[in-house]
């Protein structure tokens, strides 16, 4: 930036730019060369890694007229060193499914955001949604206008359902056991307004992936994690696989060996997997695509309750149906999630997520006010000590003996 | 931050148009809040019923309902509530019953 006799103003920030790897602070730079709120973000970036303090303010309201969520603001708290950037909101933008965009799509959305914003977007942010950086609170309602012109609409912040995302699933991917798009889509339209007005406790997402591979790591991340399985038998192709051994791979050594279950066999000429010990790991399909296949029987199967960690520790989902099957209007799905919605929303308390509420009240609890049978596959791991004897705890104790030895 | 005037009584506001001394809060600065802030007037009944449980709600616990309760103790759906009140119930009718701001999450 300017004189290139002049000492550089941001030091600490230039040490970012080092290396081969992509640089925010090089981004940055070069939106600064338009923007002045560029320019005086890296002004008050520089300032916070100096002071090891940060200078925006937590907790501003700002949204468009008719929704809750979408818009989350910041303020500075030096406006008066850098003016351009007393007023930074970023705004969600519903992503498309699967992060499919025509260039005309992205270039609407620069384009806009180059007029209303700082310019600066990041695509995509982890909750899937286009992110869009700096703004200012009288320019929130022209942005959502021209936002909405363009096709676009904003995405879910705060206590609502979180914009939903998925994988790429069929569109490029073989192993997508159900339409993740389809899915997100017609979920994104069915949960609209609790998409758009928050009511909930907390936040909760959606999150799609088509095989247990899991590329949006939905286990991890979703309150609800909808992953592609298949109940029937991997497909084998045993012609493919004697290409694959005369390509150079030990079947024994590179894929039977490494199945966690151990459930495959391979005597040179042929191999065998006892599929009901296979526990979906993808790794045998990863390692030969062109043998394997997952099986035709497909569906998806339902877990609840990953989060990052915030209030409680990070958490990973569980199994809350092992197998659904994943078909438009997906009724059975839309129809188990209002149930736990409703359970949550009247239960739950400020910020507690959908797990840790589930945590707190029992599974067997929830899972009977939401009216599901438990099943052997929502354990994670069995007993190990079989001196409990867990029925005594479903006997009716009279009330007069726990008064007496109490 | 800054003041304003409301209903004769000079206020400090945040950025948000909150006001920062609750205490002086009266049903004459909620119509102008409402006015001047959201663009509404007049307040009708419905609006009211909403202001008022809000700040009942406030004084007893020092803390903005959940939007559930809000919704099952005023009788109105979220939708309504966003009809009276476009920007909302935390950013819109909070402000206008002078809570102090609800604290945003992302």
């Amino acid at each position: 930036m300017g004189d290139e006799n002049k000492p550089s103003q941001t030091p600490k920030l230039d040490e970012l730019e080092k290396g081969p790897w992509p640089s925010f602070v090089r981004e940055i730079k070069r939106a600064a060369t338009k923007s002045p709120m560029a320019r005086d973000l890296l002004g008050v970036l520089e300032l916070s890694y100096e002071e090891k303090v940060g200078h925006w303010k937590h907790g501003g309201i700002v949204g468009v007229r008719g929704y809750g969520g979408g818009v989350i603001g910041r303020y500075s708290d030096v406006p008066e060193k850098f003016p351009n950037v007393a007023h930074f909101h970023t705004l969600r933008v519903n992503q498309p499914a699967g992060w499919f965009y025509r260039t005309e799509a992205l270039r609407a959305i620069c384009d806009l955001w180059e007029r209303h914003g700082s310019g600066l977007t990041n695509l995509h942010g982890s909750t899937g949604d286009i992110i869009l950086l700096g703004t200012r609170t009288e320019e929130l309602e022209s942005t959502f206008a021209d936002l909405t012109k363009a096709g676009f609409d904003l995405g879910g912040s705060g206590s609502d359902v979180r914009t939903p995302s998925c994988c790429v699933g069929p569109a490029r991917c073989e192993w997508a056991c159900y339409d993740t798009l389809n899915f997100t889509y017609d979920i994104t339209m069915h949960f609209q307004d609790e998409l758009h007005r928050p009511a909930f406790p907390y936040k909760f997402k959606f999150k799609a992936s088509g095989c247990p591979n899991d590329c949006v790591a939905a286990i991890a991340r979703a309150d609800l994690s909808i992953i592609g399985t298949w109940r029937d038998e991997i497909q084998i192709d045993q012609a493919a696989l004697k290409e694959y051994t005369e390509n150079g791979i030990d079947i024994q050594a590179d894929v039977c060996e490494r199945c966690p279950s151990q459930c495959m066999s391979w005597n040179g000429k042929e191999l065998r997997i006892a599929d009901e010990w296979c526990v979906k790991c993808m790794h045998c399909i990863n390692a030969m695509p062109k043998a394997l296949r997952p099986g035709q029987e497909r569906g998806a199967v339902i877990l609840i309750g990953s989060k990052a960690p915030i209030v409680q520790g990070a958490m990973l989902s569980s199994v809350l149906v092992p197998f659904m099957k994943m078909e438009p209007p997906y009724t059975e799905l839309k129809e188990l999630v209002g149930k736990i919605l409703d359970l949550w929303s009247e239960e739950g308390k400020s910020r507690e997520r959908v797990g840790e509420f589930i945590q707190r009240v029992g599974l067997g609890n929830f899972l009977e006010a939401i009216g599901l049978e438990p099943k052997p596959e929502m354990v994670a791991h069995p007993r190990e000590n079989p001196y409990v004897f867990y029925e005594e705890y479903f006997e009716e104790e009279p009330e007069a003996a726990s008064e007496t030895e109490g | 931050m800054g003041t304003v005037v409301l209903a004769g009584k000079e206020f400090e506001v945040d950025e948000d148009g909150f006001i920062q001394n609750p205490e002086l809060w009266d049903e004459d600065v909620a119509a102008e809040i409402a006015k001047r802030e959201e663009g509404i007037e007049p307040m009708t009944d419905d609006h009211w019923k909403v202001v008022r449980y809000l700040r009942t709600y406030y004084q007893e616990f020092r803390i903005a309902p959940m939007i559930r309760k809000l919704c099952k103790e005023t009788g109105f759906q979220l939708k309504k509530i966003y009809e009276l009140f476009p920007s909302g119930p935390a950013k819109g009718a909070c402000k206008v019953a002078g809570l102090p701001k609800p604290t945003g999450c992302v």
